[in-house]
């Protein structure tokens, strides 16, 4: 049969799953349209480097088209709703887009107006964030006329994308400062919701002694009420308030707008309820979700993003075959963390196993949990091997969709 | 994990306090746990949160965050921080005898 595929979304999750399903469906079985309000497709782990001048936006950005392959349409155009009942996107200008399978991969969206005082960023003075590209960019000039104080970086609460940015980020800043020759006159404070650097036990720990060493300071359970600007502090909900001379913000995340417009798509927080894995969504048969959008227990990043295009290209043809859907996503996540200094480290987990040090099982062997120059070579690299290998849908070489348990080792989180 | 008891049964808890098997949990054992968390006497709002947080875990597998609990119940954060002083994720999560809120990675 024949069947309308509509894709939400042109980034990550929606290119790399256009891109295989254009591959895995004879020609004339599928129609393929990925639907995103512009044509800017970034490279988003890239965001991190700007700040430091190690980058800047225009490099880390392509046209969103032509990632995409022949044979898949591209419709730049904003999402009003979903109509679930009529198999139906309706678009902002009033167009009508119907389906047969809807792919839901539009991400997580930034909410800094759900917090006090976030409307700071606008003003770029003394509040920042490195999670989007104006911000980012902004952020770079006001790092390099930094000259000491209280560098903060709070994370306003979880989920966020990239969970171990706020890490990466002050991990660098630690770097920068020293190449200024100032590291001393600089104080860096990590602000976390969490009750430790990260939030599996063992890499808690392992990543909790790194900051320390690095002589960043950790506030846990903060629970952030308000950013105050004008008198520089962050205010906790408890009562703790934390003093500031630069902050760096990492806002709430929600779900699209077009999400919380759509009657039955999302949950309140705007993110579409999903089969952990079958990634079919559970609010309609005909639904599947990729990626940041999902509400899915997984780290909203583009490696489970990747290996869930796997799962969720599969599903899709078996259910437009009238097949039985695979169980197979595992809640793989593989990042590397930038340390500074040339150096990185790599962390690989799943639902069930938490990150652990020991090795990724390739030729190379790569240590996990762990400073070295091979990872940070092989963060570099991955740039290349995104836009090359991972958007086309290839499988990138020694890298599964399911995670490997060779190579960790067991080892106490206290 | 310890096992102690909750209100005369035998419980299994995590190192932090809470419940590893949310069927061992019941309402009654409800204000002990409040008690020695510090939360005191448990208002009909308090139970409120905690029958929302249950309920949430039960339906979705997972305990919902500061945010989705406020979000899902209809009690604003600040709220919620006078009810559950140290932390209402966390508290209610104890109290409604499910595992910790994992906060997503």
């Amino acid at each position: 049969m024949s069947g309308r595929v509509v894709i939400l979304g042109g980034g990550t999750g929606g290119t790399l799953v256009a891109n295989r399903l254009r591959r895995a469906l004879p020609p004339g079985a599928a129609e393929i349209t990925v639907i995103d309000r512009d044509d800017r497709h970034l490279y988003q782990p890239g965001l991190l480097f700007v700040p430091f001048g190690l980058t800047r936006v225009d490099q880390i950005t392509r046209p969103r088209h032509r990632q995409l392959h022949h044979g898949i349409t591209f419709v730049e155009a904003t999402v009003d709703q979903v109509d679930l009942e009529t198999n139906r996107v309706l678009l902002a200008d009033g167009a009508t887009v119907p389906y047969d399978v809807l792919v839901v991969a539009s991400g997580a969206a930034l909410l800094p107006e759900e917090t006090e005082g976030l409307e700071a960023l606008r003003r770029r003075d003394r509040v920042f964030t490195f999670y989007d590209p104006i911000g980012a960019a902004a952020l770079a000039p006001a790092l390099a006329g930094f000259d000491g104080g209280r560098l903060v970086l709070n994370v306003v609460d979880m989920p966020i994308k990239c969970p171990v940015a706020p890490l990466e980020f002050v991990f660098l800043a630690d770097w920068y400062f020293r190449r200024r020759g100032i590291r001393e006159l600089v104080d860096l404070v990590l602000v976390t919701p969490l009750d430790g650097a990260f939030t599996r036990p063992v890499a808690s720990r392992m990543l909790g002694e790194l900051l320390d060493r690095k002589g960043v300071e950790l506030v846990t359970e903060f629970s952030t009420a308000s950013v105050d600007e004008p008198d520089r502090r962050l205010h906790g909900y408890d009562g703790r308030t934390v003093p500031f001379d630069l902050a760096v913000v990492v806002p709430i995340h929600g779900g699209q707008p077009y999400v919380g417009r759509s009657a039955g798509l999302g949950d309140a927080l705007g993110f579409v309820p999903t089969d952990r894995h079958t990634l079919q969504s559970t609010v309609r048969p005909n639904v599947f979700v990729i990626g940041d959008a999902s509400d899915l227990p997984a780290s909203k990043a583009g490696s489970v993003t990747h290996f869930e295009g796997t799962t969720l290209v599969e599903n899709v043809r078996r259910f437009l075959a009238g097949e039985a859907l695979a169980s197979r996503f595992d809640g793989h996540a593989n990042c590397f963390i930038e340390a500074g200094a040339g150096k990185a480290l790599l962390i690989d987990f799943n639902y069930e196993t938490e990150p652990l040090p020991g090795h990724y099982p390739l030729a190379i062997g790569l240590p996990l949990l762990r400073e070295s120059r091979r990872n940070h070579l092989g963060k570099l690299l991955f740039q290349w091997v995104y836009w090359h290998v991972l958007l086309s849908g290839h499988e990138v070489p020694g890298i599964s969709a399911t995670m490997p348990l060779a190579g960790k080792w067991r080892v106490p989180a206290a | 994990m310890t096992t102690v008891t909750v209100s005369g049964a035998a419980v299994e808890l995590d190192e932090a306090g809470f419940f590893q098997h949310p069927e061992q949990w019941q309402e009654a054992m409800a204000p002990e746990i409040a008690g020695r968390e510090g939360v005191g006497e448990l208002s009909e709002r308090h139970w409120q949160i905690i029958r929302f947080m249950r309920q949430e875990y039960l339906t979705h597998g997972g305990a919902p965050s500061v945010r989705g609990l406020s979000k899902g119940s209809g009690v604003p954060i600040k709220e919620l921080y006078q009810l559950f002083p140290k932390g209402p994720a966390k508290l209610a999560a104890k109290i409604a005898g499910v595992p910790k809120p994992v906060g997503c990675i």
